[in-house]
């Protein structure tokens, strides 16, 4: 008896192994809600985007599914996953059929087309502001009050400031929160790619946790209460202010940030074998139009056609200086080379200092 | 190896159930992991070590097998009393406890990364009273361990359970009254017999250890250096498109996990031995 009982748990152990080690890469939990959509009167497309657009793609998917019953008669579901940057675009990588991708950097959308020959490599010239309908930067959020005075980067070097941000292997947003503060250690006096390492290392020893996602940062922030200082998205900021209240809460802009340019695509080969082409393009496009400018706005994106949007919405972008991957970096392929793979200069601040 | 292969039994269909039990294994279990070793052979010895041994790995590993062992240990003596209260005592209420044991098995190990990061964080129900003290929990070191020892308490309760029930009552008795202390009837009557269970249990609640990722990267902080488990740095390395590297650490992990349970294996067949020579 005892030996079967034996042979059993090995079963158990070895299966529960390989779930835990193999099944990793599927497990990413997303609303592959894709019922092939072969009627053309009845369709359903998924727009697979990351963390932080969840309200403002709920909010545009109900506008476009109406205007697009109205324009052709078809109707219409948007079906929406939303997560790091990084995971989404492995997850169409490995399979997902998105037939529009809306991530937070350009590089994530190459590394699909790279790897998965579903589009153009030159997709970012297929729509205007190289495929980027909106923008945003990026900005802080501290506790209400600023007891820590946090005013600028400079200040989240030092040793009594707890500062919260994703991961930047994982996270699009973490990485612009990491290139923006190398870029603003390089336009100091004297500043050069040393200083900014050390600049960048010092923030990255004042924080506590390091989650996935920029939406896992705001929890950190502002549930469990940890750190003096978020660094996010300008939208991410502005939402967390509305929705767990300005009582608790403040936005600070600093004396300059990065551009963060979010782009879009239509994932070819996918939306064609949903038969689903057209509409993806349309989704895409009437992100452009005045309707889709102005919800952006509405939802603390930068449009990119600004007299779209409603003036005390565009009233609420502060105004700072702002550079971009392209000026400091030389653009994103590079920046993601030389910071993030593995081995890259962000290794090195978490590397072990010889003596 | 005197039993001859084919052993008669009343229920028939040896090959049937045999040939079965060979593909069933193959589909579910060797042939996924195989392509684990597939998979890594493609990039290279070089490649291959300069990965496993990255520092920030290695500090993975140093974490997830450490943690792992507090964890089981915990689990080993605390899980062995819930396991000996449940079988030997009788109170209201004990079907419900009973109940409870299996919850980590049953609850998403999501849910119950959120909800022992809630209790625990500063301002949650305990670490609010915690952290002030100087002990922090979530975010740190033992976070990683509390997750663990909370997904393997049912391994350690579920193998003890029908160990201690077998004991028969009337052995302890008569070591008590052969004059033996408590403590030596324990050791020398209670010990040897659950022994067995004792060490199913602790590979099984250690394995689980090893491979848990779902509840830990809540509570655990990801800190590079610091609290990065072994199954994190996986996910990682998938995130930045680099599956090769994912399945070199996954086959680290996979050896070492064997390795344990082997080890475990052997334990419990030279304590087998020894009892046989012993009789």
């Amino acid at each position: 008896m005892y030996k079967y009982r034996g042979a059993i748990f090995q079963v158990t152990i070895l299966v529960g192994l390989m779930m835990c080690l193999g099944c990793q890469p599927g497990s990413s939990g997303n609303t592959g809600g894709n019922a092939g959509g072969n009627t053309p009167s009845k369709l359903t497309i998924l727009n697979v985007s990351y963390d932080p657009t969840r309200e403002f793609y709920t909010e545009f998917n109900q506008e476009f599914e109406t205007h697009w019953l109205a324009k052709s008669g078809q109707s219409l579901t948007v079906d929406q996953s939303h997560g790091g940057g990084g995971k989404q675009a492995r997850a169409v990588i490995d399979g997902l059929k998105a037939d529009v991708v809306t991530l937070a950097l350009s590089y994530d959308i190459d590394q699909i087309a790279e790897k998965t020959k579903a589009f153009p490599r030159d997709w970012q010239k297929r729509l205007p502001n190289n495929s980027c309908p909106y923008t945003s930067t990026i900005v802080f959020l501290v506790r209400k009050g600023n007891p820590k005075q946090i005013k600028d980067w400079n200040d989240l070097t030092r040793s009594d400031v707890q500062v919260i941000t994703p991961n930047p292997k994982t996270s699009g947003g973490a990485r612009y929160n990491y290139l923006a503060a190398w870029g603003y250690a390089l336009r100091q006096p004297n500043g050069n790619d040393e200083t900014a390492f050390e600049f960048v290392k010092s923030i990255f020893k004042n924080v506590p946790v390091l989650d996935s996602g920029a939406r896992g940062s705001t929890t950190t922030f502002i549930q469990r209460e940890i750190g003096d200082v978020l660094l996010t998205w300008e939208n991410e900021a502005f939402l967390s202010v509305n929705e767990f209240g300005p009582q608790d809460l403040d936005i600070v802009i600093p004396s300059m940030s990065i551009i963060a340019e979010p782009p879009v695509t239509v994932v070819d080969e996918n939306a064609k074998a949903n038969n689903a082409l057209d509409v993806a393009t349309a989704y895409l496009e009437y992100l452009y139009s005045p309707v889709g400018q102005k919800l952006a706005a509405k939802h603390f994106y930068r449009p990119y056609s600004p007299e779209h949007a409603d003036p005390a919405d565009l009233a609420r972008f502060p105004k700072l200086e702002l550079f971009s991957i392209d000026e400091v970096f030389g653009g994103w392929t590079k920046a993601q080379t030389t910071h993030f793979n593995d081995g890259g200069v962000f290794d090195r601040i978490y590397a072990v200092e010889k003596p | 190896m005197s039993r001859t292969f084919r052993q008669y039994s009343v229920i028939p269909g040896f090959g049937l159930t045999l040939g079965y039990t060979i593909t069933y294994l193959s589909l579910i279990v060797l042939i996924p992991l195989s392509m684990l070793f597939f998979r890594t052979a493609g990039m290279g010895w070089e490649r291959f070590w300069s990965t496993i041994s990255d520092p920030r790995v290695v500090a993975s590993y140093k974490l997830t097998f450490g943690a792992s062992l507090i964890a089981t240990l915990i689990n080993v003596v605390f899980g062995g009393i819930v396991a000996w209260t449940l079988v030997r005592y009788k109170f209201p209420g004990k079907t419900l406890i009973d109940a409870m044991v299996d919850l980590p098995f049953a609850i998403p190990t999501a849910v119950s990364g959120i909800a022992l990061t809630a209790v625990y964080s500063k301002n949650g129900w305990i670490g609010q009273y915690l952290e002030p003290m100087g002990f922090k929990i979530a975010f740190a070191y033992p976070g990683v361990v509390v997750a663990m020892t909370f997904i393997g308490l049912p391994f350690v309760v579920r193998t003890l359970q029908p160990a201690i029930e077998d004991l028969h009552k009337e052995n302890e008795e008569a070591s008590a009254s052969l004059g033996a202390t408590r403590l030596q009837t324990f050791r020398y009557v209670i010990l040897p017999a659950i022994l067995p269970s004792l060490l199913t249990g602790f590979a099984m609640a250690f394995a689980r250890a090893l491979g848990e990722y779902g509840s830990i990267v809540f509570i655990s902080g990801n800190l590079p250096m610091k609290t990065e488990i072994t199954t994190w740095i996986i996910t990682q390395k998938l995130d930045q498109y680099d599956t090769e590297g994912a399945t070199a650490i996954a086959l680290v992990m996979l050896l070492s996990s064997f390795a344990v349970l082997f080890t475990i294996n052997a334990i419990q067949w030279w304590i087998s031995q020894r009892h046989r020579g012993v009789s």
